[in-house]
């Protein structure tokens, strides 16, 4: 059985370690604040200009000047900070968050990703995907397997580039894959499944080749 | 005696500042942050034909979109502007040119401009569309693009108290582009929410230094709209 949006946004937060400077993009990736583990500290980062995001506020306790990335009210907690844009992604650029998990359109085995724009469509922009995705230490994708039953693991994106060879774990709704071998082709390798999914099931679905990780029991 | 930087309101603020086919940027993260009393009178003023620097577009009856619904736009300098259909149309007819920044690389681009830099290497955008028709350079192992340093004619910024030299304080998350928009303009004007005489505000707690600062105009109201309003309930 494939796993839910829930259940994969637990799956994420096992990547999380104690100590960690996060940022959760919009979407499904937001809900792995709701999973992290006991005992795990983590400091979530937004990139409009806060270090340390609390939860959601209290109705009646909003505050227009206290919103997160999307656009949504949030609260400090005591260990927030506040800075500007550029101080912002001076600390994504730089390489000091730990951790970035993300939506996808596509991605390819070498670690390609785009989730920006579709030719055709109206272009919203990039927002911040671009920089998090050049300047975070690990990127992690979290993402349906597939699009429309089309696969979004691919050996080659056909939509322009958020960032080439950028990605180092790509998490969906089937299983897990880790990309080894960014900037290089046949590096994919399947290192977890969903209960109850078979291989057969992850080839039909997944365009780019892979292998599977030693010790990883699946039926075939 | 020290120069009068404060306005009576936005209009006698932006006097004299404003002439078509300028470029102005505008600060603000979504609707937060955003200098809206500053915009209106931009808008009331009818110039024309602007190029807009900011890291998002407004909604269509607030912020930057009040200017977009009067086509005083012609182009726009940003990295998201997926909250606005005004936006959407006038793109999609060809009547506005919009030129996409990822948001880190628009907001050093600004401070450099402020800063006296006239280009800069990110590794943001290495080997995507971005990156094309400009300079790519590898160092340490690693491609680079090079950016170039961003001013304008204007700075229309919000912070939430100046004192009357100019020094400015953010509030929260409403700081986003504002000071490195406040170093980046020839001409820089703040609505602020409090104003207090010089000396007022402890020197280690300003974030924008005065020099930046050429007019400044005090608010009774400022509407601040939620975009997104996302809230617990009570049990």
């Amino acid at each position: 059985m494939a796993w839910t949006r829930d259940q994969m946004a637990a799956r994420a937060a096992q990547e999380l370690q104690d100590g960690f400077y996060v940022n959760l993009g919009i979407g499904i990736p937001t809900l792995v604040a709701n999973h992290i583990p006991a005992g795990i500290s983590v400091q979530l980062q937004s990139e409009n200009g806060m270090l340390g995001m609390g939860e959601f506020p209290w109705e009646g306790e909003e505050d227009a000047d206290v919103i997160n990335a999307g656009k949504q009210t949030v609260t400090e907690i005591p260990t927030t900070s506040y800075f500007d844009s550029a101080a912002s992604f001076a600390m994504v650029r730089g390489g000091h968050i730990d951790m970035s998990i993300l939506g996808a359109l596509q991605v390819a085995e070498n670690g390609d990703l785009a989730n920006w724009m579709i030719p055709g469509k109206m272009v919203k922009g990039m927002g911040g995907a671009m920089d998090l995705v050049a300047g975070v230490r690990r990127v992690v994708l979290l993402m349906e397997h597939t699009a429309g039953g089309k696969p979004k693991i691919l050996k080659r994106c056909t939509l322009p580039l958020t960032g080439a060879g950028v990605v180092d774990l790509i998490i969906t709704d089937l299983g897990v894959f880790q990309v080894t071998a960014k900037g290089h082709d046949d590096g994919l390798v399947l290192i977890d499944i969903a209960p109850d999914v078979t291989l057969a099931e992850i080839h039909a679905r997944t365009e780019a080749p892979f292998t599977v990780a030693a010790g990883l029991t699946v039926a075939a | 005696m020290a120069v009068n930087k404060i306005y009576p309101d936005a209009k006698t603020a932006l006097a004299g500042l404003l002439r078509d086919g300028m470029t102005i940027m505008s600060g603000g993260f979504g609707l937060c942050g955003i200098p809206g009393a500053l915009i209106e009178a931009i808008r009331d003023s009818g110039v024309t034909n602007l190029t807009i620097i900011s890291n998002n577009a407004g909604v269509d009856d607030c912020g930057l979109g009040l200017l977009l619904v009067t086509r005083q736009v012609r182009k726009m300098i940003s990295s998201y502007v997926g909250e606005n259909a005004t936006f959407a149309r006038q793109f999609l007819a060809g009547e506005l040119e919009i030129e996409f920044n990822p948001q880190g690389t628009l907001a050093e681009r600004i401070r450099a401009g402020g800063a006296g830099i006239p280009a800069f290497f990110t590794a943001t955008g290495a080997g995507t569309q971005i990156a094309e028709g400009k300079v790519q350079q590898e160092f340490d192992g690693r491609l680079y693009v090079q950016e170039r340093g961003l001013t304008a004619d204007l700075a229309v910024i919000h912070a939430w108290k100046a004192d009357t030299e100019g020094n400015l304080v953010y509030r929260k998350t409403a700081r986003n582009f504002n000071p490195m928009m406040a170093t980046a303009a020839k001409n820089v004007v703040v609505q602020v929410e409090h104003l207090v005489e010089s000396g007022d505000i402890d020197p280690d707690h300003i974030i924008t230094p005065g020099i930046y600062v050429n007019r400044i105009v005090k608010l009774d109201t400022v509407e601040k709209r939620i975009e997104q309003r996302t809230v617990r309930k009570h049990a």
